[in-house]
């Protein structure tokens, strides 16, 4: 799974713009669906196998969109001014370095400040591509960047950009890869916009009107110094989501989940996220609603260029979402 | 006595204890209004003394003979008064201000159900709610002149400003734990009952249910000095805060441990502790095998405070059950912990005799 | 009138949590059985009653709104037998130090919110109010036996016990929005002696207090005509006198602003006028807080009204109502909806409304 994931990430591909990771996914998706399209906002959806005796229509969901930048304004001198995609936070912006979608280079750079132990707001720092006018600029407004920071391989733990959430599109490829003889009728949805409201999710949900949701998405950890008080650890399992900042698991999914975890032996955590939400929130609210709940890969340093997981984890959730797909799911 | 009658003599912490103790719990004895703890421990006591009376300010002092000649003197304290509040202003449609009586911590207040006056009516203080409150308004505590007790609208004239108030809480046992208010001192005072109804025969048991001991230490100091102890023992609770400390390293500013036992004071900001009594609490704890621990050093005090210093001065020493939370709604303490305090003090009297005081301090 | 006290005083010593409002939906689905036609579960777990009319199908039907769910805690971890927690709905930490809860593991335990001494805590939370991950909950029980009973992700109550006091008030936890079931309840009651030709949908939502989850997905199935959210609103009191807060007694109150139909509000005032029920204006210029808020842009859009029943100590375990305001609540539903005409969806406009105060 590893080179798998290498491809995914050192793909860029912020929220509307994912056409390219679109592309890659597909590649490894094709020849084991039954049926794949593309929908209005993006999403790649790849429908598997019909609904049997016990079965659902089941709704499975990783976003491929990642955080990023957009140019506002490049000025006279070359530099190009940005704003935000998703939730990047600006302390991880200064010095970082950006590859736009046309394959530019860019760092950002950021105007004086008046105490150094500050941090840069976001219209104080621009991005610099090595232009000397607005002329001989390789980018302009409306042009998009992902951060740059190549793939790291240190063993059991894997460093990237964009491992939320590439890392997840990877356990749904695999989880399909996987999946032989299930009673349902599947979805998978890698889908756009997640970091800027769900977006893709939302339509996708509406679209496919499933009868269960089970979204796959990063997770953050507790296992740091002085870190955030969250019985979440690094290799100690998928975490079976509880909670999070903007949804109610269903009590019943996440039973299943555990029992099925437990069943099959795969170690697993349960997640209680204090901010944060993902698809799941839309597939859950979708029409007339649905049971929905998330399976969540731990992840350290969260929306920043060098986020860190565990690839004992990642192939532990693939276990655990293939066997809960492969047996009939008791709602009730 | 030799030490195994002391054993088989040694007070039971049992049903029937327990539910005393539950009686004494529930029971509202705000300090200056300590009638009902003080009924409870008169009827509990009578028949077992040999002089009972309530002196000036509502302390009951008991006088309890021994069986040998020119017995010593010991007093032993525990204070019935709880802190709680006041009501001081009748602001119409059941809205009261109130005041605190003894020391409570302002953001243990809010949202909680409590009891007023003599007949226990239930009514609640009340909190803005949080939609009509900002992020930053939430980051301090609310202050106590803008809450109020809620007796509920309409036309209640059965309280009254003057009248005392408690939290609702109602004692329950948890597994191993007693959960109730005011189990600081209501466990010195079930502590002190069991005493009075069997005292060890060596000595002349002085046992003081003093009042008043929360705003200032009051009621010991006159009890001390009419009742003129040879030694003095104060029988109190004390906070356990052995929580963990927010960034999990280890933490060094307990106090004192639950399930370790009987806290032995040694200095606290009212009293240095006399070390000759320390030391035969000690010994008698290592001699019979009863688990105690040694309260840190530092603030807070007992009756000790006011007892030992009165008329040419009186040898004391505190000994606490330890218990989570005090001065709040509901504190916690482990059973075992009263059982081992129950068995350190009467074993400590009943080997006790004025060899321990030969030497000087 | 005893019985639905009791009913109320039943539903509010239950937990039902957003998200885990099962206990709550079996009473309340009990009370509604014996007064409706159909009834059964919406997929994320609302209650759906429908008390048909008698008028010609297609028949038009109102959507009786009121969240089932109440706020508490989660547990989020176990530090040496003592369990960290966070909030399920808004809870504002001051409230909790000293708190009772039961805390629902493998079996219910009773609990104690607790605070640590200040000089345990980080120098920022000494002498503030504490904030909410640096309280524990304590059972009493030792940390091996606290591992056995209880995990991540358990709940926790407030275990306040219904208290009745002055002004016949009822004082405790989850009467946010438990009053506004009994309303609909007490609605239901009095339709049972009355004639009407508009289906009645009585719903219990879910999740109100942190997705709206109930209120977007209920009447996408139930497609209503007009959809009415019952809710509590802030009752005057310590702390709580502004525009935003009604007389506690005082009767219900009936919103005005964007969430609610000028026309619906109107239908309702009129008919509290003519029945002489005491009810109060509110006036809430945005979201008005509840499942309104969601219905009304559901799908193609519902017209929506809001009736409020005034509460003192919102989101505190000690959350005062007078039964008075109840019962004109659901008495004013009831009267409202058996006098809609079967064309009363022609006559409403969106037009200026004269209010005529």
């Amino acid at each position: 799974m590893k080179s798998l994931i290498k491809k995914l990430v050192e793909t860029v591909g912020p929220s509307g713009y994912e056409l390219k990771i679109r592309e890659v996914v597909r590649a490894e998706v094709e020849k084991y669906a039954d049926e794949i399209s593309v929908d209005a906002m993006g999403n790649l959806i790849v429908k598997k196998g019909e609904k049997k005796e016990g079965g659902l229509k089941v709704m499975l969901s990783a976003h491929i969109d990642e955080i990023g930048v957009m140019v506002t304004h490049v000025d006279k001198n070359g530099f190009a001014r940005f704003t935000t995609i998703g939730g990047v936070r600006p302390h991880t912006c200064y010095g970082s370095r950006v590859r736009f979608l046309n394959g530019t280079a860019g760092v950002i750079g950021g105007e004086r400040l008046d105490d150094a132990n500050h941090v840069h707001a976001i219209e104080a720092m621009y991005i610099d591509v090595g232009a000397s006018s607005v002329e001989d600029c390789p980018v302009k407004i409306g042009d998009v960047a992902a951060f740059d920071r190549p793939f790291e391989d240190l063993g059991n733990r894997l460093i990237s950009k964009a491992m939320d959430d590439r890392v997840c599109a990877a356990v749904l490829i695999e989880t399909l890869k996987n999946v032989k003889n299930s009673p349902h009728e599947l979805y998978f949805v890698f889908s756009t916009q997640e970091e800027v409201g769900l977006r893709g999710a939302t339509t996708a949900a509406y679209a496919i009107d499933p009868d269960l949701g089970i979204a796959s998405d990063v997770t953050m950890t507790g296992d740091t110094p002085r870190g955030m008080k969250m019985d979440v650890a690094l290799g100690k399992g998928p975490a079976i989501k509880v909670k999070d900042g903007g949804m109610l698991a269903d009590p019943k999914v996440v039973d299943a989940m555990v029992q099925c975890a437990q069943k099959h032996e795969i170690p697993y955590q349960l997640e209680v996220l204090l901010g944060g939400t993902t698809d799941a929130k839309a597939m859950q609210i979708s029409r007339a609603g649905m049971p929905a709940g998330c399976v969540s890969v731990p992840t350290r340093y969260v929306h920043t260029p060098s986020e860190m997981v565990d690839i004992n984890d990642l192939n532990n959730a693939v276990k655990l979402l293939t066997a809960l797909i492969s047996e009939p799911i008791n709602l009730a | 006595m030799k030490n195994n009658e002391i054993l088989s003599q040694i007070p039971e912490i049992g049903e029937e204890q327990i539910k005393l103790l539950e009686k004494l719990s529930n029971a509202v004895s705000v300090s200056g209004d300590e009638s009902e703890v003080r009924n409870i421990v008169m009827e509990e006591a009578k028949e077992f003394a040999d002089n009972i009376r309530v002196d000036a300010l509502g302390n009951v002092l008991v006088t309890k003979k021994a069986k040998v000649d020119d017995p010593v003197r010991v007093m032993i304290a525990a204070h019935m008064d709880e802190v709680g509040f006041m009501l001081v202003d009748d602001e119409g449609e059941g809205l009261f201000k109130f005041e605190i009586v003894g020391g409570i911590d302002n953001r243990q207040l809010v949202g909680k159900p409590v009891l007023v006056g003599k007949e226990k009516l239930p009514g609640v203080i009340g909190a803005k709610p949080i939609h009509l409150t900002t992020a930053d308004e939430r980051k301090n505590p609310i202050p106590l002149d803008s809450l109020r007790i809620d007796m509920g609208p309409g036309n209640l004239k059965k309280c009254k400003v003057g009248d005392r108030a408690t939290f609702a809480t109602r004692f329950e046992t948890w597994g191993p734990s007693l959960v109730g208010k005011a189990l600081d001192d209501r466990l010195g005072v079930a502590t002190l009952i069991e005493l009075v109804k069997h005292a060890p025969e060596n000595i002349e048991l002085l046992a003081a249910f003093t009042v008043q001991e929360e705003n200032g230490l009051r009621g010991a100091r006159i009890a001390a000095y009419s009742m003129n102890p040879e030694v003095a023992f104060v029988l109190d609770s004390t906070p356990a805060n052995d929580l963990p400390v927010w960034d999990e390293e280890e933490n060094g500013r307990y106090n004192v441990k639950l399930n370790h036992g009987p806290a032995i004071y040694r200095l606290d900001a009212a009293t240095l502790s006399d070390p000759r009594l320390i030391d035969h609490l000690v010994k008698v704890g290592d001699e019979f095998k009863i688990p105690y621990q040694f309260r840190q050093p530092g603030k807070g005090g007992t009756d000790a405070g006011a007892i030992h210093k009165q008329r040419g001065g009186i040898p004391s020493v505190s000994i606490s059950v330890p218990g989570r939370y005090a001065h709040t709604a509901v504190l916690i303490a482990r059973k075992a912990d009263w059982e081992n305090t129950m068995k350190l003090i009467f074993a400590s009297l009943a080997k006790f005799n004025r060899d321990v005081l030969s030497v000087d301090r | 009138m005893t019985e639905l006290k009791e009913t109320l005083k039943q539903l509010i010593s239950l937990p039902g949590l957003s998200g885990y409002e099962a206990p709550a939906r079996e009473v309340i689905r009990a009370a509604w059985e014996p007064l409706v036609d159909e009834i059964s579960v919406s997929p994320i777990g609302s209650l759906h009653a429908l008390r048909r009319g008698i008028g010609p199908e297609p028949r038009p039907s109102i959507l009786l709104a009121a969240h089932m769910d109440a706020i508490g805690l989660m547990v989020t971890g176990i530090q040496e037998g003592l369990l960290r927690f966070t909030e399920v709905g808004g809870v504002d930490p001051r409230i909790l130090p000293g708190l009772r809860v039961t805390v629902h593991g493998r079996k219910d335990l009773p609990g104690l919110v607790v605070q640590p001494p200040d000089y345990l805590l980080e120098p920022a939370q000494r002498g503030k109010s504490v904030g909410m991950d640096h309280l524990f909950i304590d059972t009493g029980l030792e940390e091996d036996e606290v591992k056995e009973l209880v995990r991540i992700g358990d709940l926790a109550s407030f275990a306040q016990e219904p208290l009745e006091l002055s002004g016949k008030t009822i004082v405790g936890h989850s009467l946010d929005n438990r009053v506004s079931v009994a309303a609909i309840t007490y609605c239901l009651q009095e339709l049972q002696h009355m004639v009407h030709t508009w289906d009645v949908w009585a719903v219990a939502t879910v999740q109100e207090e942190e997705t709206l989850g109930g209120g977007f997905t209920s009447p996408f199935e139930l497609n209503p005509t007009v959809a009415v959210a019952i809710d509590v609103t802030f009752a005057k009191g310590p702390g709580a006198n502004d525009w935003r807060t009604v007389g506690l007694s005082k009767g219900p109150t009936l919103a005005w602003g964007p969430n609610a139909h000028p026309y619906i509000h109107k239908k309702f005032l009129d008919m509290a006028e003519q029945l002489e029920i005491p009810y109060q204006k509110e006036y809430v210029p945005r979201h008005s807080g509840t499942d309104a808020y969601a219905m009304q842009v559901v799908a193609g859009g519902f017209p929506t009204m809001v009736i409020g029943i005034p509460l003192r100590y919102m989101h505190t375990p000690v959350e005062m109502i007078a039964l008075k305001d109840m019962e004109r609540a659901g008495r004013l539903l009831a009267e409202t909806i058996v006098r809609l005409e079967v064309d009363f969806m022609e006559k409403i406009t969106w037009d200026e409304v004269k209010d005529e105060e």
